[in-house]
């Protein structure tokens, strides 16, 4: 069996949950062979000021990310319907919070 | 840390060449994001000359960073006490760690970290030629994170809002750590500052041989940086070298009183019209000869890097050969 020759080790997304409760945030990429070894070293380089109590590590090349030129189509049909917040409705002040 | 002059010319002159791809409309889009101060990212069109000057920038600033680990680096067997070689190797440890997530930033232009890297050992790609001064006794560790760290501070944080989302984001984590690197520098001074007269003089010593060299970290001045103006452009660069400088300088002044030491420029003074202080002229000559490969530590520090690299290439085949082994027990194992 012959083997590519060795150049950068796989590129890994590295997440991060920084408290009980909330939910994991993107917080950069590193290099590793395995994904074992991508989480022993996103504990290093990413949570060396207690920033977590739980790391997700994921393939780059697993990610599918949308297109920047579907942007327009994908996002833009949400701006006109002001309806969905809450700020569009006039309540009367009578009501008091709702 | 460690952007100085980072709009360093390196034989390559994106400005200047580099055909451009792009559609009317993708140029548009890219013009109108630059000036709403909007943010761009990996997969949107981008001009190729925006896009060279990032890649240069991004890498000369991750090179910095993880030669920057070298002068220090020397000084953790030799460190006063427990206290104080645990401080330095958590600095020196964050140091890598920003090299990691610049050259993750620079990957995202469409290199890889291998290249850059081979770009940094074959003398190709330049860093900070702060690092090419030695650090002789450990008031200059003291110095390095006090000025140094300090200046590179005053650099990254404009660097914070720069117009190419992954580097922004990138300085944003740098900026959060790097304020630990400049207090445990002062921290340090002020212990030797209340020392003996001995550990005085050689605080007093490595400010010396430190403080033009800090001063020169922001880069020539702007009038002479054509690069610097097409940066401002672009967003890149938010802030111009001489007024970064002039920060610095105004902000150190009162700490230099705080430590009881004297910054060596007899022209250093306070005016009261520019409310600034004045600082006598930079050699510019013997930076740009550091730059160029003549400082008195260059060969060394490249020769470390590199003699670092090799020694742990078994290490990284040896993970990947693993990694492999593993995979494909795995696959053997499910069929
Ligand atoms: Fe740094
Ligand atoms: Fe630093």
């Amino acid at each position: 069996m012959t083997t590519p020759p060795l150049k950068d080790w796989p590129l890994w997304e590295v997440f991060v949950r920084s408290k009980q409760g909330l939910e994991h945030k993107h917080c950069g990429s590193l290099h590793a062979a395995d994904a074992r070894q991508a989480l022993h070293l996103a504990r290093d380089v990413y949570t060396r000021r207690q920033e977590g109590v739980s790391i997700w590590v994921v393939p780059s090349a697993a990610i599918t990310a949308s297109n920047p030129d579907d942007k327009a189509e994908l996002f833009d049909p949400a701006a006109d319907k002001i309806y969905r917040h809450p700020s569009f409705y006039d309540i009367p002040d009578d009501v008091g919070h709702m | 840390m460690y952007t100085q002059a980072m709009d360093v010319p390196d034989g390559s002159n994106p400005a200047a060449s580099a055909p451009d791809s792009g559609s009317p409309q993708q140029r548009a889009h890219f013009d109108a994001t630059i000036a709403a101060d909007g943010r761009i990212e990996p997969q949107d069109w981008m001009p190729e000359a925006y896009r060279q000057t990032l890649l240069r920038q991004i890498s000369q600033h991750a090179n910095s960073e993880i030669v920057g680990m070298l002068p220090e680096g020397n000084w953790i067997s030799r460190a006063p006490s427990l206290k104080r070689k645990a401080i330095l190797i958590a600095k020196v440890q964050d140091e890598g760690g920003h090299g990691l997530y610049l050259y993750g930033a620079a990957e995202t232009l469409g290199t890889s970290r291998a290249d850059m890297i081979a770009a940094l050992h074959s003398g190709r790609a330049k860093y900070s030629s702060i690092f090419n001064y030695p650090a002789l006794s450990w008031a200059d560790v003291g110095v390095i994170g006090w000025l140094v760290d300090g200046a590179a501070i005053m650099n990254q944080i404009p660097l914070c809002r720069c117009s190419y989302g992954p580097y922004a984001r990138a300085m944003i984590r740098i900026c959060k750590e790097e304020s630990f690197h400049q207090r445990q520098g002062f921290d340090a001074l002020l212990a030797m500052m209340r020392g003996t007269p001995a550990q005085q003089a050689m605080v007093q010593d490595a400010v010396n041989r430190w403080w033009w060299k800090c001063l020169a970290m922001f880069g020539p001045p702007d009038a002479d940086s054509e690069h610097s103006a097409q940066s401002m452009r672009w967003g890149i660069k938010r802030i111009g070298n001489d007024e970064l400088r002039q920060q610095f300088i105004d902000a150190t002044v009162p700490q230099a009183e705080v430590l009881g030491v004297t910054l060596p420029d007899p022209e250093l003074k306070w005016n009261a019209e520019r409310s600034h202080y004045d600082h006598g002229a930079i050699d510019w000559e013997e930076f740009r000869s550091t730059l160029a490969g003549y400082g008195p530590c260059n060969r060394e520090r490249l020769a470390t890097r590199v003699a670092a690299h090799e020694n742990g290439r078994w290490v990284r085949e040896a993970a990947l050969a693993h990694a492999r082994k593993q995979q494909q027990r795995n696959t053997e194992d499910a069929s």
